[in-house]
């Protein structure tokens, strides 16, 4: 049994990982969000039998192997975002089970943010502090020495393409790209060996998300570093993703090697020429499938009802 | 040790970045300033005004302990106000910037984030007091001759302490309140300012009020803080020590149980999403 001690990552307590497990073990995790009554309301000013139940992920089950980048492709709101939270400890599901190797992300919570970091689709920064201030802020969170930091920050966002006239000048001064590169830069200072990415390119221009892409698979390279990444950009899964699960309305629909569901797609529909990564997506997502007999049948499909959600539909193009 | 080590660094982060963050926004720093000078001076021109007020025509009143007595009062005021804000605001700040996941996931402990974000409230609330004292003791030529500045700071401190458990309590509500959760705390401070005995002296509250006015840190505060300041008395003085242990005892009980308070209000929170940034 292999066994990785993180000695590097300069927080408290020696972890101990085998890293013969899997990296991350998803299984059976739902999360429903309730949205909220406002405390005073007329009575009936709502509407009987409204939908106040969102399911943002429904029995999710997945694997992610050790050093394996993994992508999540999905639209807008199909649980995503929601699913990256689950695993960073920031939100705990209702039910179902989330490890990472093999410490349970609710149970075990200090444990996995020691192992764990995020890059969000938004920049998080206090944006009237420079770069280093807030790297050495995240720094010091995950016990980083002040110099140590200082050293390690200006290496990386030089790395990164940032100008070092840039570092100690305040941020909401620089660019979306830029700013997303810093976010980068802040996961990556604290070596996680688990890599989380929600949508970490989405507004970048083409040079950045290449310089991205490039700096996540040196991080696998260099750090073993275990990555998830969430995108609709099926350019980007295509080139970095070792697999790929599709999620729709909260669900997977779909997971495999990008050739295997190429291949599997290409077959259904049967066609001879290969079929592009989109229309993979388009496939399993079945958009395109929307009929005016399905909106008859289901009612508006903005706001499709649970109770009359066509899951079929999706089943039907597995 | 290497576990202390860790929580220290991570609390000097709190106190580093909250720094930071005050040279940045330094004009709105200036702006509280003298807003909070202006409210103490008008609170202040109250009692210099003794005489002239309806009721008081030809009676003759010494003003000078009046306006000392609403000088400490409006100066406690402003500290308490300052440090507490600070505290409260550790969430409100966070879900403005967009930062608060990220804070919620650096492997620390809550205990240790809340109290990093308290000692820079207590050191920014105390320079804002003395600016304040400095600027509106200028105004009144104010006799301090008698005062024991020690004691003062003393008895500053000891209230910090019993301030930051109420604090960290009231910090839960933006966590829970994701749109007014800030605003809903001002009502903690509203009542600490009404039945404290921060502008008049306790007794000329209701009976049923009075009460209220023992479980307030900011009374202990405000005694021990007058006997000091008017009264010379030293910090190991009965009179002290009689206003000290009440904000030790309440700082034992508040600090637990805001934590305890707050970690019950994250919990909600990742339960139900509400840790998001926009609800």
């Amino acid at each position: 049994m292999a066994i990785h001690d993180l000695e590097d990552m300069q927080l408290t307590e020696t972890i101990v990982i085998d890293t013969t497990k899997d990296a991350v073990v998803i299984d059976g995790v739902t999360k429903i969000f309730k949205k909220s009554r406002p405390l005073l309301r007329w009575p009936r000013s709502e509407q009987k039998g409204k939908q106040r139940e969102v399911h943002a992920v429904d029995n999710v089950t997945m694997t992610v192997k050790r050093r394996e980048i993994m992508g999540i492709l999905g639209a807008n709101g199909s649980g995503k975002s929601t699913l990256v939270r689950i695993l960073s400890t920031l939100l705990i599901p209702d039910t179902g089970r989330v490890t990472i190797f093999g410490y349970d992300v609710e149970k075990d919570e200090r444990m996995v943010q020691r192992l764990i970091n995020r890059v969000s689709v938004e920049a998080s920064f206090f944006k009237k502090l420079s770069p280093m201030e807030n790297l050495i802020y995240a720094a010091r969170l995950y016990n980083m020495p002040g110099a140590e930091a200082r050293a390690k920050i200006k290496s990386i966002l030089t790395r990164l393409g940032i100008p070092k006239d840039r570092i100690g000048q305040p941020l909401e001064h620089m660019s979306r790209g830029m700013q997303q590169k810093v976010a980068i830069a802040r996961a990556f200072l604290t070596a996680p060996i688990v890599l989380l990415l929600d949508e970490p390119t989405t507004g970048l221009d083409p040079r950045s998300k290449l310089d991205v892409q490039t700096f996540v698979e040196e991080l696998r390279a260099d750090h073993d570093a275990t990555i998830l990444i969430t995108t609709h950009d099926m350019d980007e899964a295509e080139a970095l993703c070792d697999r790929v699960a599709i999620i729709d309305q909260g669900r997977i629909v779909a997971m495999g090697k990008v050739e295997e569901l190429k291949r599997a797609v290409a077959e259904r529909l049967e066609r001879t020429t290969p079929v592009s990564m989109n229309e993979v997506f388009m496939h399993y997502t079945a958009a395109h499938h929307i009929t005016d007999a399905d909106i008859e049948r289901y009612g508006s499909w903005e706001k499709p009802s649970k109770r009359t959600r066509p899951r079929k539909r999706m089943r039907r193009s597995k | 040790m290497s576990s202390l080590l860790h929580q220290g660094r991570a609390s000097y982060a709190f106190f580093e970045r909250n720094w930071n963050l005050t040279k940045r926004y330094w004009a709105w720093e200036i702006v509280w300033l003298v807003y909070n000078i202006v409210n103490a001076l008008a609170v202040t021109f109250i009692g210099a005004a003794a005489q002239d007020l309806p009721g008081t025509k030809g009676l003759k009143i010494d003003t000078a302990p009046l306006i000392l007595f609403l000088v400490i009062g409006t100066a406690v005021w402003s500290y308490l106000s300052v440090t507490f804000e600070g505290v409260t605001d550790l969430i409100t700040i966070e879900r403005w910037e967009g930062t608060i996941e990220h804070t919620f996931m650096a492997p620390i402990s809550r205990f240790t984030h809340l109290i990093g974000s308290c000692w820079y409230a207590v050191a920014h609330g105390m320079l804002f007091t003395f600016i304040q004292l400095f600027v509106v003791g200028a105004f009144f030529h104010l006799d301090l001759s008698h005062a024991n500045y020690l004691t003062a700071v003393f008895m500053l401190l000891a209230g910090s302490v019993s301030f930051i458990g109420f604090g960290i309590a009231a910090s839960a509500l933006p966590l829970l309140f994701t749109e007014r959760g800030s605003q809903m705390s001002y009502i903690v401070r509203a009542v600490l300012l009404l039945v404290s005995g921060v502008y008049y002296p306790v007794s000329v509250l209701p009976g049923w009020m009075q009460p209220l006015a023992r479980i307030s840190p900011a009374t202990y505060v405000l005694q021990g803080l007058r006997a000091g300041l008017l009264e010379n008395k030293a910090v190991w003085s009965p009179e002290i020590w009689s206003n000290t242990w009440p904000l030790i005892i309440t700082g034992i009980v508040s600090i637990p149980l805001g934590v305890f308070i707050f970690r019950i209000a994250e919990r909600y929170a990742k339960r139900s999403g509400k840790l998001k940034r926009n609800g």
